[in-house]
């Protein structure tokens, strides 16, 4: 019996001493896209030098992860330990207190390198709370081969005008070659990205400083009827339910001379191994109105407040927004697929300057997005191709829906304005604004 | 009497049923093509139909990023699993109504079918915070009781249905001879409901198999199913098409089999009582 007693004892004793030897795992909540793909596969150098750590991985399509990653951080439900989320929900949750100041990320981390208007866009009170793994803003890619045939030179910052006249010019719709394909999609994070900041780009705001929404204004009318008809003579057929895949589609495929939209696009327009039209790509900074248009845009890795493991989680975090990791996916697989848009150091790279074209357009693109002043009179948010308030993703895409229907010749773009005017006002009386 | 089909009606028949059974399985049949090709091909316009470079590429991508086997068997055991437990609380309860009807039976019905009709988004945050206090987030055994709940009312009612079809007058007959509650049950009832109750399954297998809002939501790694693994395909920015078939196939691929083969018991279980 004592014997029997004895052996329980020593092995309560060895669970014990066990414990704190178990491996500590860090459950990481990411979105499906090529780099994040790429650092689930180049995370040996992180779990080498630490042993103790494993990581686990939940890969989710973005509208999933953020309604999934929502419920879990407001619940507390402490599901993950690291989750990545778009500098839109940094600011906001930053203030609900549910995600963890990353003020301390160690010696060499070097947060100082971090693009100013990223760095700007995910701190709160002089804190980051997010660290950036790769950032964004929009530009303008374009077929060389059909400017150079409608006579035309694309400028470094085009006009409005000067893209509407070559849309024209290059459209030939008896060979499926449409000139402008622009986002048409109904949602917040579709058409809306790209309307929101075409129309601040105008002088359109979507509130005033009162909180009023602006779509009954005349700059709001222009945008949106230049928007209609340039679509309609030189779009796509079926625009209104095209949003970024189906546009690279289109542009992969030769049948766009011109899109705008994200720079993480020209990666994939420039690949020879998915896209015909490869070597006849050009890149332009985007239009310019009153104001240029601006976009702005970061996926980030944060350390929600409900994880049981921060200090892993920050050394993570630490490891995956590094120079040390762009300098290793280079040594990998080469500069031009370097998550790009975060550190100043990336682009002062020579080698990274001449293995990616598109890096000049791309960082000026960056560097000229301004959250605060978004367009030509003041505003009480930030953001320039969102609205920094929690309402905005169900607003943003009732508001989109109607634009869509504009384009899709379903309303009229008077209509249209009229119903987003409307819904934008009884969102926010019923959200208590002004606050 | 038997009405006699003259050959070109047998033909027409034919042709039509062999066209909506082509139709109905052309989604799947052009998510099997495209887990084939590359993503260049998968977006070609004009689409390219049997004539592309077949490539199994996307399967060992697919495989390479994902633990499958992990998602199969959580969906296997949660499928499962949901189906049996929602069986041993509906076949008694089936039996209750369909052969001890009350006075309000059929509301009882009517109101269990009812909470089908609530959508599920509206309830998801009591659900999450009632699993996060009882440590059941993420488990194979919360999700579990979760499908069975919610699938409980079909199973009910399509249990309610076969048995309604049983004539009474053989289960009194077992009475009679002595049997007890549980033998009429077991060795009486059921044995004459094996087509209603396997097919029941079957379909109720198919449903757990199949739900994506729960186990998206409940679910992160351990106890993720096979639907999780699909949703980790689709992606807002960049081309995906192929990878996302190829993982589509991987997952229906399992259901499709079950399927085929059960084919001839669903059929007869789904017709059951409709022929006397």
């Amino acid at each position: 019996m004592s014997m029997m007693l004895r052996g329980l004892m020593g092995a309560c004793a060895m669970t014990a001493l066990a414990v704190p030897a178990l491996a500590e795992t860090l459950t990481i909540a990411t979105v499906n896209n090529g780099d994040m793909i790429r650092m689930q596969k180049m995370t040996k150098p992180f779990t080498d030098a630490n042993p103790d750590i494993e990581l686990e991985w939940v890969t989710l399509e973005e509208n999933v992860l953020r309604q999934r990653v929502t419920t879990d951080i407001a619940t507390k439900g402490g599901q993950y330990d690291i989750v990545t989320v778009g500098n839109y929900e940094v600011p906001i949750w930053a203030k609900q207190g549910w995600l963890t100041a990353l003020d301390d990320m160690g010696e060499d981390y070097d947060a100082a390198d971090i693009l100013p208007p990223i760095a700007e866009g995910l701190s709160l009170d002089g804190k980051l709370y997010a660290a950036p793994f790769y950032g964004e803003s929009a530009m303008i890619m374009y077929r060389t081969d059909l400017m150079e045939k409608a006579g035309l030179e694309m400028p470094e910052r085009p006009t409005w005008d000067f893209v509407y006249d070559a849309a024209r010019k290059m459209t030939d719709k008896e060979n499926e070659v449409y000139g402008i394909c622009l986002r048409g999609k109904a949602g917040w994070g579709e058409n809306m990205a790209f309307l929101t900041s075409m129309g601040a780009s105008y002088g359109a705001p979507w509130f005033d400083m009162e909180w009023k929404p602006q779509f009954s204004g005349e700059a709001w009318k222009k945008a949106l009827t230049d928007y209609v008809a340039i679509m309609t003579e030189a779009g796509p057929p079926g625009a209104s339910s095209n949003g970024f895949n189906e546009n690279l589609a289109l542009f992969q495929t030769g049948k766009c001379g011109m899109w705008i939209d994200a720079t993480v696009a020209a990666s994939f327009v420039s690949n020879p191994e998915d896209s015909t039209v490869a070597d006849k790509v050009g890149y332009a900074l985007a239009p310019e109105g009153e104001k240029p248009q601006m976009w702005l845009w970061a996926w980030t890795l944060a350390v929600p407040s409900s994880t049981d493991a921060p200090e892993a989680a920050k050394k993570f975090v630490a490891w995956a927004t590094s120079k040390a990791y762009t300098e290793q996916v280079a040594a990998a697989e080469g500069w031009a697929n370097v998550p790009p848009g975060t550190r100043t150091s990336l682009y002062e790279n020579p080698e990274y300057q001449q293995a990616a074209p598109f890096a000049k357009p791309t960082l000026d693109s960056i560097m000229s997005a301004d959250l605060k002043n978004p367009t030509t009179v003041e505003v009480p948010y930030i953001g320039t191709q969102w609205v920094g308030i929690p309402e905005f993703q169900a607003l943003g895409t009732a508001v989109g829906q109607q634009f869509s229907a504009a384009l899709a010749g379903q309303a009229s773009v008077d209509q249209a304005l009229q119903m987003a005017q409307q819904i934008s006002e009884r969102e926010m009386a019923k959200a208590g604004y002004p606050k | 009497m038997a009405r006699k089909i003259s050959n070109t009606s047998r033909w027409g028949f034919t042709i039509l049923a062999w066209g909506v059974a082509l139709l109905i399985f052309f989604p799947i049949l052009w998510t099997i093509l495209t887990s084939f090709k590359s993503e260049a091909d998968a977006i070609a316009s004009p689409p390219k139909f049997l004539f592309f470079d077949w490539t199994t590429q996307n399967y060992a991508e697919v495989q390479s990023r994902s633990p499958y086997f992990r998602h199969f068997m959580n969906s296997v055991i949660i499928s499962v699993g949901s189906t049996l437990l929602g069986l041993l609380i509906a076949v008694p309860a089936a039996w209750s109504m369909a052969f001890q009807p009350a006075r309000r039976t059929k509301d009882l019905l009517m109101w269990m079918l009812s909470t089908k009709m609530m959508p599920a988004a509206g309830v998801l945050i009591p659900m999450y915070l009632l699993f996060r206090s009882w440590g059941l987030l993420d488990t194979r055994l919360g999700i579990t009781v979760v499908l069975m709940l919610i699938n409980l009312p079909i199973i009910v009612w399509m249990l309610y249905t076969y048995f309604r079809e049983i004539p009474s007058e053989i289960l009194e007959a077992a009475r009679m001879d002595g049997a007890s509650l549980k033998n009429e049950i077991v060795h009486v009832l059921t044995p004459m409901a094996v087509p209603g109750i396997a097919s029941t399954l079957l379909l109720n297998v198919i449903l757990a198999w199949n739900e994506a809002f729960w186990t998206l939501n409940l679910t992160t790694s351990r106890a993720a199913p096979l639907t999780t693994f699909i949703a980790s395909y689709s992606s807002p920015e960049g081309l995906f098409y192929a990878k996302l078939s190829a993982a589509s196939t991987m997952a229906i691929a399992p259901i499709l089999i079950l399927g085929w083969f059960s084919q001839k018991q669903l059929v007869r279980g789904l017709t059951f009582g409709a022929v006397k």
